[in-house]
């Protein structure tokens, strides 16, 4: 039997983002849909072990979406969990936090008040679930705000911090006020974590094994 | 259904009208003078499907969400028809998915809020004549019928709907489900859609959304969706 993938812990209690994401929105975020991901990922790749050993192939394949939308599903929201840090804590201050990625921001988007505008503008123009992502092309590199539908993951580019766009992620709290969501995830954005994915990759110390 | 989703008022047909004489050509201004999309009123009140969908919900869904989707349908289409009047090939273009999604978003809520019913107006009483038949000739029974749509909803891997459609070629109804607010528009005509989005449940369901698929069946107007097979 090979592998399987469990629920990572979360770095910090689920009230410590309150009040910008309630303790009931974490534990049913983190212990309802991201154990169903990896419930559902765990069993796609069950399958498809099945699959290969009979060389099924049309299953094989057949098989592909699920382990890209669930497998996408566990690998965003372990992300996403570290990429968030309690309110008010010292990782959530770009200046102490991420001086490195604070100067590249500025060089590339003027201001960081500029990036967060042209940040919050791609995350409300989904059209559908799906997550925002600052990326980079290489330790150190070029940035880009992009967006992927669903639970795409970033396979190409270092995901330096992800925001979820799913109506799960906040509707128990902001309803259809996404816009409020999106402005107050900035005051619970773990700069720390992001600096490290910036400067290091996320096979740094920000490592996500999966 | 074009009847209930747009209505030409005079008001907003002047009001068109106006907009878009400045811009040069008068006929131009005739061609665009159009009626705005307006939010259609509900046919039940928004507790009415209790205890299936929660009156909070409903109202959310149809008073911000719904209009929201109006709204930006309105503004796509006013962006569309400047474009159309500087004969500007690339925004229009650019407008497809603005127009796709908002205008999609608007013409699925119309007719899923008519294609549900309370009990006392007969929610849940199930489908009689010749669908009752072509569902039964399709899927064997109504009940795997439900199964099956309730596997296709639970299927949808991000936002959107299932809908049974009839196939305009062969007349053949069919199960398919379309991803964020894509309609259900060419082969295919729309009768029974059930919105999978989250925010069609989530006040009420959060996570469990099997329960919510298994409760709007007693919701279901079978009766609209005759109207819509015959």
């Amino acid at each position: 039997m090979a592998n399987t993938f469990s629920l990572p812990p979360l770095p910090y209690a689920y009230d410590a983002l309150e009040p910008i994401i309630s303790k009931q929105i974490m534990e049913i975020h983190h212990q309802k849909h991201h154990q169903t991901y990896i419930t559902n990922l765990n069993a796609a790749l069950a399958a498809q072990s099945v699959a290969l050993t009979s060389n099924n192939i049309p299953q094989v394949i057949n098989l592909q979406q699920k382990i890209k939308f669930n497998g996408g599903g566990h690998i965003n929201h372990s992300l996403f969990w570290k990429n968030l840090a309690p309110n008010g804590s010292p990782e959530t201050n770009i200046d102490h936090a991420a001086p490195s990625l604070k100067t590249a921001i500025e060089a590339q988007y003027g201001s960081v008040q500029k990036f967060t505008e042209a940040f919050g503008a791609v995350l409300l123009s989904l059209q559908g679930s799906g997550w925002g992502w600052l990326v980079s092309n290489g330790p150190g590199g070029k940035l880009e705000i992009v967006s992927t539908k669903d639970q795409d993951p970033v396979t190409d580019k270092v995901p330096v911090f992800g925001v979820d766009m799913w109506e799960h992620a906040y509707y128990l709290q902001y309803l259809n006020n996404k816009a409020s969501y999106v402005e107050g995830i900035w005051k619970v954005l773990n700069w720390q974590t992001a600096e490290d994915r910036y400067l290091n990759g996320v096979e740094g110390s920000a490592v996500l094994k999966l | 259904m074009a009847a209930s989703l747009i209505r030409t008022t005079t008001r907003a047909a002047l009001r068109a009208g106006a907009s878009a004489t400045p811009k040069g050509a008068g006929v131009a201004g005739l061609t665009f003078a159009r009626g705005k999309a307006t939010l259609p009123d509900l046919s039940y009140d928004y507790g009415a499907l209790e205890p299936h969908i929660s009156g909070k919900i409903m109202e959310l869904h149809h008073k911000n969400h719904h209009q929201t989707y109006v709204n930006s349908y309105n503004t796509a289409v006013e962006q569309l028809q400047e474009a159309v009047a500087k004969e500007d090939i690339t925004a229009q273009i650019n407008l497809k998915p603005l127009i796709n999604f908002h205008g999609g978003g608007h013409v699925n809520h119309t007719l899923f809020w008519e294609n549900l019913a309370p009990k006392n107006q007969g929610g849940g009483e199930p489908p009689s004549g010749a669908l009752a038949k072509a569902i039964e000739n399709s899927f064997g029974s109504l009940t795997e019928f439900q199964n099956k749509m309730n596997t296709a909803l639970a299927g949808i891997q991000g936002s959107g709907w299932a809908w049974l459609v009839k196939d305009k070629q062969t007349g053949s109804i069919s199960l398919k489900t379309y991803a964020n607010q894509d309609p259900v528009i060419g082969q295919f005509q729309p009768l029974l859609g059930i919105d999978a989005w989250e925010h069609a449940y989530y006040l009420q369901y959060q996570n469990r959304k099997a329960e919510y698929f298994k409760a709007i069946w007693e919701v279901i107007n079978w009766k609209a969706v005759e109207k819509r097979f015959s």
